[in-house]
């Protein structure tokens, strides 16, 4: 057998797939062709550089212990009477527990929206093309924005202020289409996330309940509010100041 | 005392399920690119296949079994209809590898995770997937099989044609980097 015909063989030989005979006549050829060796080698070299590189991603402990939890069977009943003595102290223990999970839940909650904000406006700016629509006039950005989000806003006048708008791109959170602006102030861009408040609900995404005022996240500091059905995220490295000021400005928009 | 069925099925679904969730959620991190779409699609998939349990085949493949669930659950979500492109020509595709000057293996020794990553990415959700399938996972192509519900013949050529576009990515790649310096 030439080499050519080896050469198919290749892969199903490095993925093991060869029935024995075949592999070993297969490895017999190797030993002894440089050309079909080095064919071998590198697709052995790919295998492993997809491995390394595909074992990427770790689950969240909190995912964990939230599935294990939901297939854990129940455990059979026992002898109830000392049930009746500890019901009470039982109560008590769940309701302290219930309210600690919650509250640090809640917690974990927002910071994972603030995170998954944070990533997409620094994804957004890494990009070579970070918006869609480039202009800084809002009378061009707001109607591009028709027909590829389910609902409309207003952009403030920028005139006065030191904020410039770049543009805007079609961005999703939580599957949910929504606005992505991105407004610069002294070389700083600033990115402000429109989406449709009812998008949260029912999503356990706790966005809905999220506190107003400035929040820090990955050192982003982040305010959010809800205004006419819609929710807005403004998401910046910039002071906290700076921040106020341009939600003031989308707030007052007319 | 006699356990009640319910609970013996129940026992042997965590102990069967639960050694998979991080393999399963790297799997659905890779295929949705998305950290709170993949942990909402693990958590869908393993309350579907809790419920799916009793009719699950015993001395069938359990693993390649859960793989199919969460693979159905991405498909029908909003980013799965989005990504999954049919892939045409695929069974008339040659097994014969494409004509090359010199091996890769110094292509492949300049290579870093970040960049192999990069070019994971970017490949289409196919060929990720099944790549994902057999190198990560060290699935066999008849588990592949199972797991996309293809025939045999179909898991070699899509793997065939994944690693040639990987290929073409790194290469890409590394051809780009070097003009840039």
């Amino acid at each position: 057998m030439g080499c050519e015909q080896w050469r198919g063989k290749l892969d199903a030989y490095v993925d093991g797939e060869l029935d024995l005979a075949e592999a070993r006549v297969l490895a017999e050829h190797v030993r002894t062709c440089a050309a079909c060796a080095a064919e071998a080698l590198e697709r052995v070299q790919m295998k492993r550089a997809v491995q390394t590189a595909g074992k990427r991603y770790v689950a969240s402990a909190e995912l964990r212990d939230r599935i294990a939890k939901s297939v854990t069977p129940k455990p059979a009943r026992r002898a109830w009477h000392w049930q009746i003595l500890a019901a009470p102290a039982l109560v008590l223990l769940i309701l302290s527990v219930a309210t600690n999970f919650y509250m640090g839940r809640e917690n974990a909650r927002r910071q994972r929206v603030y995170s998954e904000l944070a990533d997409l406006h620094v994804a957004a700016l890494a990009s070579a093309a970070p918006v869609d629509v480039v202009s800084t006039d809002r009378h061009t950005v707001k109607p591009w924005f028709q027909g590829k989000i389910p609902f409309t806003f207003n952009l403030p006048e920028l005139q006065g202020s030191e904020f410039t708008l770049l543009g805007g791109r079609v961005t999703y959170f939580a599957q949910t289409p929504g606005a992505h602006l991105i407004y610069q102030i002294r070389k700083h861009e600033i990115s402000v996330f429109i989406f449709q408040d009812r998008a949260f609900e029912g999503r356990g995404e706790a966005a809905a309940s999220l506190p107003a005022g400035v929040a820090h996240a990955l050192s982003f500091n982040v305010e959010n509010w809800t205004q006419d059905g819609l929710r807005y995220f403004v998401v910046g490295d910039v002071g906290t100041g700076d921040i106020q000021a341009l939600s003031k400005l989308l707030q007052d928009a007319r | 005392m006699k356990v009640p069925e319910k609970h013996v099925s129940a026992a042997t679904f965590e102990e069967l399920a639960m050694p998979l969730f991080d393999q399963l959620y790297n799997f659905a991190r890779w295929l949705t690119q998305d950290t709170a779409e993949a942990e909402d699609l693990v958590q869908e998939t393993y309350t579907k296949a809790l419920r799916g349990f009793s009719s699950f085949q015993a001395g069938t493949n359990f693993r390649a079994w859960m793989y199919r669930i969460l693979r159905n659950s991405f498909l029908s979500s909003r980013t799965g209809l989005k990504t999954m492109v049919a892939i045409d020509g695929e069974t008339e595709e040659s097994l014969l590898p494409a004509e090359r000057t010199t091996p890769e293996s110094i292509l492949i020794e300049q290579l870093d995770r970040a960049m192999m990553q990069q070019a994971l990415e970017e490949l289409p959700v196919p060929s990720r997937e099944i790549l994902l399938l057999c190198e990560v996972e060290e699935m066999s192509y008849q588990e592949i099989a199972e797991t996309l519900a293809i025939p045999l013949g179909t898991v070699m050529s899509r793997l065939f044609r994944a690693r040639k576009a990987l290929r073409d990515l790194l290469r890409k790649q590394a051809d780009g980097g070097r003009d840039g310096v």
